[in-house]
């Protein structure tokens, strides 16, 4: 599977340093590295959703109770998810950290996943979630410890886009 | 049986677990008997106060969780009955105030008022346990039965259609949510 081995395990050390000890998530492609390293880590729950909105649920009640944790998903459940983000993650103000991969840009093969990807960013900027991109693994570590610190200094919802060039090895 | 009468008859329980509660007539009426540092009102994002539960106890398993959910918040978070089920912690009890209608909206009739049943539902979903009572004595057994079994319960209580006269008090969002987040803090074990 040409989905990157190395740089998912890049992604999952770095959520690993920032002290992530929940990871929610729904199966997509790009994703399965990361879903079974959660999987497989004895120090991480992985908590498979039916939904991605449930995820920001899960992420506000364990925030609360005082435990760090990510949601992983498509920028499609991105977009399902919205109003959990906006009446929850934000009105609440919980520090949200969202991998989000980004389908649909350039390069991409399957047409079913062509029209998210030109609207995630701006239904991103117009939520006024921060938010960068992963595009090279040099990025990786240092993006993903600067936007959980942003999420935790401002107390609110930041996002990372997983971007074609580090996700998938054509 | 009223939805208000039902929280004080199980309150004592209440004010010793996390409590998570959806927006409307659940939110003010749990304040009008008293609110605690342990009570969360999840004030909108209708459906997620299962899954803000269901993160509580994964994170916290040592705390009793309480979530009181409602029949139309439910029914736009029914695929969070399956995660609910799937993680199954025994540190959590759904209850399901369900008066069969929308009503801080106008009263408008939930699908519960057609037939559709939610502890039915749940167990479908796996929740291991799942029952609908219909009077405040079966109300209170069944819920400390549930909080004694060790194991996941969807308590659906039917309830009549009646609520407070509004909804907004004197408790702010941000003031509830820190409040919480520190009174979890302190509970968390030394050592």
């Amino acid at each position: 599977m040409p989905v990157s081995l190395t740089s998912s395990t890049l992604i999952y050390r770095g959520l690993k340093e920032t002290g992530i000890r929940i990871v929610s998530a729904l199966p997509e492609t790009w994703l399965v590295h990361l879903i079974r390293m959660a999987e497989e880590d004895p120090d991480m729950t992985l908590v498979r959703l039916a939904k991605e909105e449930e995820g920001v649920g899960i992420s506000t009640g364990a925030h609360l109770a005082g435990v760090k944790s990510a949601m992983l998903m498509q920028n499609h459940g991105f977009l399902a998810a919205i109003n959990g983000i906006v009446s929850c993650g934000q009105l609440y103000r919980i520090p949200l950290l969202m991998l989000i991969s980004q389908r649909g840009s350039f390069g991409e093969k399957d047409p079913w996943q062509t029209e998210g990807g030109g609207v995630t960013e701006h239904v991103l900027e117009a939520l006024r979630i921060p938010f960068d991109r992963l595009e090279a693994p040099e990025h990786v570590g240092k993006r993903i410890a600067k936007a959980q610190t942003l999420a935790h200094s401002a107390s609110r919802p930041v996002a990372l886009l997983l971007c074609r060039d580090l996700m998938w090895e054509e | 049986m009223r939805r208000l009468d039902a929280m004080q008859a199980i309150y004592p329980e209440l004010e010793r677990s996390v409590v998570v509660t959806i927006m409307g007539a659940v939110a003010a009426e749990l304040q009008s008997i008293g609110h605690r540092p342990n009570f969360f009102y999840l004030l909108h994002a209708m459906g997620l106060a299962s899954s803000v539960g269901l993160g509580l106890a994964i994170a916290r398993p040592e705390l009793p969780v309480v979530v009181l959910d409602g029949d139309g918040s439910l029914l736009m978070n029914l695929g969070g009955l399956t995660t609910l089920a799937r993680y199954r912690p025994g540190n959590l009890v759904h209850v399901v105030f369900d008066n069969e209608s929308l009503l801080s909206v106008g009263g408008f009739p939930t699908a519960t008022s057609t037939g559709s049943d939610l502890a039915a539902i749940a167990l479908g979903a796996g929740v291991p346990r799942a029952t609908t009572v219909r009077s405040l004595e079966e109300f209170r057994a069944a819920f400390q039965a549930a909080q004694q079994s060790g194991a996941l319960t969807t308590l659906v209580a039917k309830v009549e259609a009646v609520g407070p006269a509004g909804y907004v008090t004197d408790l702010s969002m941000l003031e509830n949510r820190y409040e919480f987040a520190r009174h979890l803090k302190g509970l968390i074990p030394k050592g």
